[in-house]
């Protein structure tokens, strides 16, 4: 068993990068929806000691004295230059499991044992050329060592130029690394689980590899078993090349400003059901329910506070648009009070099952349902952008959206914001 | 119209209650199969031996095939079909690499890159001489010729109101792509 993961450095400011080289070299965060926390940072912003999540407000002196450069998320383009990285790193391997929008796992089975760090290199190489991101490669026997080969090679406390192949080190060399590396580094061992093996004497992978496995079931799960024997090099984790069907699909958003009329926060859940739904057809479900809450600011302490959920089932599952519109305007005029400053609305649809899987009804006609309709809606949105066709209830206006004041172009999706050259 | 003997209130209504052409029956069913049966009792007058599709069927895409059929005469050009010709297929060699870009100003006019126009560029290509690239300079994406002869490397333009770049030893250049095509819309 052979695995490598392909992970792109800061990888939002890479994208950014890509087209606005005035970037390159200069500290740069990208923040979350609203404009609100850091959410990726370059290399320089990352020496400063910023750290992720940080509330941009807070950073303000610092982003000054050292001219930190601030840009909303783009997730447009992100969407995009992730595919197209993917489409690069697909040439290498027959399996490729698309782990989030900037990582990858290869499955390497087959490929002879003393060429794969070559192979990284070309694949390094070749993503920073066709692509422009740049991307650290890690390889090793499991998935686990796999993601902790990228971290070696990130940090460069292992491998060389970028990529890391732990296979290829000495039982000593391997022992030795894995002592100086702090076990919250290992994967699906969070700050939570850290502190807990601490209290253990665990706090290297090195501790964690080879503590009793037994043991480590007892008092944790199998799942942290299952860590221990992939740190072994015992492969336990297979590729899932095919990402499984959600079991739930939220929508929500916080408000660009604050909202306190119905017609807005309406408005505001009709986009998001409508958003959701669009997903929900995607692969090929109905929904059973679907759930609306609306909030205030928690951290506004002088406002007086409110939050509410309602789970509104339905009668018979659907993908329907407009059924689950009604349906969540139907909960949310049921959850609204007047008179509070709602800051998020969101929405999810919940019990999905495949399309092919639906119940009749039994004491009430079936509405008919809409599935020509809704593939027309969804072929044209897709072709000529999102809310091309959308229902009235979501509004025009739209004076809650969220905002996103230093957002760049859609560099590579829309004719009207492609890069200009001169 | 009524007669004495006819009263014209009450009674039963023409076309009213249940058909009476044939005696019904009960039947159970799988629940499985209500749909199935549901549809062939609403297509009623369905031929005999008529197979109707399985409400959970699977699609099967078939290509279209350009010409009407016609009984009798098989079309001569079925063996001819062709896939529609497609602007991307000929334009982009390395779809994941390739990008749009617009031309702003008048440096490249006599390469035929007038302002406005629409640049293919693939970053897959490694960039030769003679190439036209896009190339980072100051930070700032600009398209030139990419001129390397005799250890020499120089962005130049082609119009003579420009000089050209030149870069000397240890100065870097960033190739950003080549360009590939230039596309122009004829305004009308």
């Amino acid at each position: 068993m052979s695995f490598a993961l392909v992970d792109g450095n800061n990888f939002y400011v890479s994208c950014e990068r890509v087209f606005n080289p005035q970037l390159e070299g200069r500290p740069v965060v990208v923040l979350s929806n609203n404009d609100g926390c850091v959410v990726a940072r370059s290399a320089e912003v990352k020496a400063l000691g910023v750290k992720m999540g940080v509330p941009w407000f807070q950073l303000k002196d610092l982003a000054v004295r050292h001219g930190i450069l601030a840009l909303s998320s783009n997730y447009t383009l992100y969407a995009d230059m992730s595919n197209r990285m993917m489409g690069v790193i697909s040439r290498y391997s027959p399996s490729q499991e698309i782990y989030s929008i900037d990582e990858c796992f290869l499955g390497l089975d087959g490929f002879p044992a003393d060429g794969l760090a070559e192979m990284g290199q070309r694949i390094r190489q070749q993503v920073r050329q066709w692509v422009g991101i740049p991307v650290c490669v890690g390889i090793a026997p499991t998935k686990t060592l796999a993601k902790l080969a990228n971290h070696c090679a990130k940090k460069n406390q292992a491998g060389t130029d970028s990529v890391c192949d732990l296979g290829r080190l000495a039982a000593d060399d391997l022992t030795a690394l894995f002592e100086r590396i702090e076990v919250g580094e290992v994967w699906g061992v969070g700050r939570r689980l850290s502190e807990q093996l601490a209290g253990m004497g665990i706090t290297t992978v090195r501790a964690l590899r080879d503590a009793d496995a037994a043991l480590i079931r007892r008092e944790f799960s199998v799942v942290l078993e299952r860590t221990v024997q992939e740190l072994r090099g015992v492969s336990c984790l297979a590729l899932e090349e095919v990402a499984p069907n959600k079991q739930q699909i939220m929508a929500s958003r916080s408000f660009g400003e604050y909202v306190y009329a119905l017609t807005d926060l309406e408005e505001a859940v009709s986009t998001y059901i409508a958003r959701a739904a669009e997903k929900l057809r995607r692969q090929h479900s109905l929904a059973n329910a679907v759930q609306v809450y609306i909030r205030t600011n928690p951290f506004s302490e002088k406002q007086p506070q409110y939050q509410r959920g309602i789970t509104v089932p339905l009668t018979h599952a659907t993908s329907d648009t407009m059924r689950l519109t009604r349906a969540v305007l139907w909960g949310l005029k049921r959850i609204y009070r007047p008179g509070f400053a709602y800051q998020k609305a969101g929405v999810m649809l919940m019990d999905l099952h495949g399309e092919d899987q639906a119940q009749g009804v039994l004491f009430a006609v079936s509405a008919p349902a809409r599935p020509v309709l809704m593939d027309v809606i969804d072929r044209a949105n897709a072709r000529w952008g999102r809310g091309t066709l959308k229902l009235a209830a979501e509004g025009v206006r739209k004076p809650w959206q969220m905002k996103r004041e230093r957002v760049s172009p859609a560099y590579t999706t829309r004719w009207d914001e492609l890069p200009r050259v001169n | 119209m009524s007669t004495p003997d006819k009263p014209t209130h009450g009674g039963a209504r023409p076309g009213s209650g249940r058909l009476q052409r044939e005696p019904s029956k009960v039947v159970r069913l799988p629940v499985s199969l209500v749909p199935t049966m549901q549809a062939l009792i609403a297509t009623r007058d369905f031929p005999g031996g008529a197979m109707l599709p399985h409400p959970g069927a699977s699609r099967i895409l078939r290509p279209l095939l350009g010409h009407k059929v016609q009984a009798g005469f098989p079309s001569p050009a079925d063996d001819y079909v062709e896939a529609w010709l497609d602007l991307n297929e000929h334009l982009i060699e390395h779809k994941d690499a390739t990008f749009f870009v617009q031309a702003t100003g008048d440096s490249m006019t006599g390469a035929g890159i007038q302002e406005g126009n629409l640049l293919v560029v693939d970053r897959a290509l490694e960039a030769r001489h003679g190439d036209i690239v896009i190339a980072v300079i100051d930070g700032d994406l600009t398209v030139k010729r990419l001129e390397k002869r005799r250890g020499r490397i120089r962005l130049v333009a082609e119009n003579p109101a420009y000089a050209p770049i030149e870069f000397t030893e240890g100065q870097e250049l960033t190739i950003w792509g080549v360009v590939t095509s230039v596309i122009q819309r004829i305004k009308r």
